[in-house]
């Protein structure tokens, strides 16, 4: 996992609510078994036509979403299944971060495991970022994962939650397997004391 | 005296392995059920870092999204493979591959208990009251109908749960639902989940464990509790469970997999603690009466977004949040369907009963219960796909394939089929289907597709009549 801490970025503006895994990445596109090539159907039957071809009117298709790592989108973003092909392909796309007023719960742990940085905004607070947005559609917002903050252009900062644990691993890269092996003898301990060791 | 705990407390503090300062708790997991599509890659995970699936014992396969569920051209289960596109057929055999090599019991396609994965657990007594219980699938939560915590998870903690056994997890907030009233004629366990979701919203149960209780939910059967169970994530929430109770322990006592002679004694004794204490506290309360609801029907493109069948699809000004406005508009764009107008009498193209919703043998009763000495009404493709071979063979010994073919209907073997777009089975663009499954996102059943989700009686009478239809005419008293 790449380590996050800090980055520049313009901002794909997608702020509708609910935006559920089967929109990120409709199930038709699960039959792989890596994680490769996912990003290419990211948003699959917004971005394309029924023949394939690039909609225009997508703003992941217009020029300044090129390279863009941050998304901003609206409440209960990425609800329904648990698909982790949905953070494989934002962050395949080049995403490392969310905004929304909410997040669907599977969808935040899975993000977060694969360095995908879930902010959570309160509604005013968002109210407030999608009128930069509006105003500065190509200006670029600053992260500050230590600092907790998002900065945008003319002046607004935005502080988040985010718990301790996943701050950690997500600015080191580390990622949450290493932790939980090295509880092994723990591990053991609570299946000897619970009667659920082998053969028992 | 001990502080008082609700289920869902006594059941984490039950499996709680270690808890570091600041960081997430390691719950032990006691039983793990994978399935081809969001495995792979988690096997390729502990290849790469050279680990073992730890608890092969506790870990159980089956093959169901991908599979197709038309009938085999050779007449053996396993011939449906061939049916499977080249990369679905890779990622079964994939599947196979993994759980041989790691010693993994898989009721693959072959298997005479294949199924879905939320049937064949309950089925084969896999799943039992008072343990933690995971799957990469979000309808894990059906399982929670035995008292069971039991949640979707995401392939990287699939292979968490294959190296460890244990999940990074923070202790979840936790609602009471309390579900009162007798249901009126034609109304089911699905139109209960899908007022409930209607009322609370598609995130009103984000973050939290939901206890259904009350004496509507103490009046369902096992069938029954699993269709709410299963909806408790179309609301936001993981997992939704029901205490265990006789109904419970009725069904388990002839699972294959419970526990038999002195070991289903203990298991009892320990099951008949598990009922939250009388004065145990919640986060959040919610209370949903159901004396004069109406079988439920969803206009939209989330799960909230239902009605009663007798009732006319919202205007958007009737919303005066913005956002909720412009979500209602965009559904309906979507649907291609008026506000202001019934859905009642709205034409319909394909009908499709079955999904780890309402595929088990009461919701194929209650289709034929409609469907006997009817029709299918002329145009309208109708699909009825048993959850598991159990309930497939069970289906047939009782004489409802018969009903479903003579109907008019197609009979299928079991899977996931058109639940989801991925095995053959979808809806093709701007059609509308009543469905029994459990998501009507855009495209969900077929790009272009049009979901309305109802229970397996408002499902089947959709098929006879050709249209949305009220049950309640068709049944008799
Ligand atoms: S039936 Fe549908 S919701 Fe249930 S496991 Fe299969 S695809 Fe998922």
């Amino acid at each position: 996992m790449q380590p996050l801490t800090k980055l520049n970025s313009r901002v794909v503006a997608l702020p509708l609510n609910d935006i559920d895994t089967d929109q990120i990445i409709p199930a038709r596109f699960l039959k792989v078994t890596d994680k490769a090539d996912l990003a290419a159907n990211l948003f699959a039957d917004w971005r394309f036509t029924a023949d394939g071809s690039p909609r225009p009117d997508f703003v992941l298709n217009q020029p300044q979403s090129r390279g863009a790592q941050l998304l901003f989108a609206g409440n209960n973003f990425g609800c329904g299944s648990s698909r982790e092909h949905a953070p494989w392909a934002l962050t395949g796309f080049g995403f490392r971060v969310v905004v929304a007023t909410s997040f669907g719960d599977i969808f935040r742990n899975n993000a977060l495991k694969n360095g995908l940085l879930p902010v959570r905004v309160d509604a005013d607070t968002h109210q407030k970022m999608r009128e930069v947005l509006e105003e500065n559609p190509q200006g670029e917002w600053s992260l500050d994962l230590e600092a907790q903050s998002l900065s945008l252009p003319g002046g607004l900062t935005v502080h988040f939650d985010v718990d301790p644990f996943s701050k950690t691993c997500l600015m080191r890269g580390t990622d949450e397997l290493g932790y939980l092996l090295s509880f092994m003898d723990q591990i053991l301990a609570y299946e000897q004391a619970h009667g659920k060791q082998v053969g028992a | 005296m001990n502080q008082p705990k609700n289920i869902v407390q006594k059941i984490w503090d039950e499996h709680l392995v270690a808890q570091q300062p600041d960081s997430p708790a390691l719950l032990y997991i006691d039983r793990q059920l994978i399935h081809e599509v969001t495995s792979p890659q988690a096997f390729t995970g502990l290849r790469q870092r050279g680990l073992q699936v730890r608890r092969p014992d506790r870990t159980t396969a089956t093959v169901d999204h991908a599979l197709p569920t038309l009938p085999s051209p050779d007449g053996t289960l396993a011939g449906r493979l061939g049916l499977a596109d080249a990369l679905s057929q890779k990622q079964i055999a994939q599947l196979e591959t993994n759980t041989q090599e790691f010693g993994i019991q898989c009721y693959g396609p072959a298997s005479d208990r294949n199924g879905i994965v939320h049937v064949i657990g309950p089925e084969l007594g896999l799943t039992q009251p008072g343990m933690t219980m995971v799957c990469g699938d979000s309808h894990t939560s059906t399982h929670g109908a035995f008292g069971a915590l039991a949640f979707g998870i995401g392939t990287s903690e699939v292979e968490h749960v294959l190296a460890t056994q244990c999940l990074l997890q923070r202790q979840p907030k936790t609602c009471k639902v309390e579900v009162m009233g007798k249901p009126g004629k034609g109304v089911s366990a699905k139109d209960i989940i899908l007022a409930l979701i209607a009322k609370i919203g598609v995130a009103g149960g984000v973050g939290y464990v939901l206890e259904y209780c009350g004496e509507a939910i103490r009046a369902l059967n096992m069938d029954e509790r699993m269709t709410v169970c299963n909806m408790s994530i179309e609301a936001g929430a993981r997992a939704g469970l029901i205490a265990p109770d006789e109904v419970t322990f009725a069904y388990l006592a002839d699972c294959p997999l419970a526990p038999k002679g002195a070991e289903w004694d203990a298991a009892l004794e320990k099951w008949k603690q598990l009922p939250s204490d009388p004065d145990a506290s919640y986060d959040r309360v919610v209370t949903l009466d159901i004396s004069n609801l109406e079988p439920m029907i969803t206009f939209g493109t989330n799960p909230g977004m239902g009605m009663p069948i007798t009732a006319n699809v919202p205007f958007p000004s009737d919303y005066s949040d913005e956002s909720q406005k412009a979500a209602l508009e965009k559904a309906l764009a979507y649907m291609d369907l008026q506000p202001g107008a019934p859905l009642l009498g709205h034409a319909v193209d394909v009908v499709f009963i079955g999904s780890c919703t309402n595929s088990r043998m009461t919701d194929l009763r209650q289709a034929a219960q409609v469907m006997r000495g009817r029709k299918v009404a002329k145009g309208v493709r109708v699909l009825v796909v048993p959850g598991s071979q159990p309930i497939k063979r069970q289906a047939e010994a009782e004489g409802l394939d018969k009903v479903f073919l003579a109907a008019g209907a197609e009979w299928r073997e079991a899977g996931c089929s058109m639940c989801i777009a991925m095995n053959g089975d979808q809806i093709e663009p701007g059609q509308y289907a009543v469905s029994t499954s459990n998501r009507n996102f855009e495209g969900r059943q077929g790009k272009g597709g049009r979901t309305l989700l109802a229970s397996p009686w408002t499902a089947a009478a959709a098929a006879v009549t050709g249209m949305v239809a009220d049950v309640r005419t068709l049944l008799d008293d």
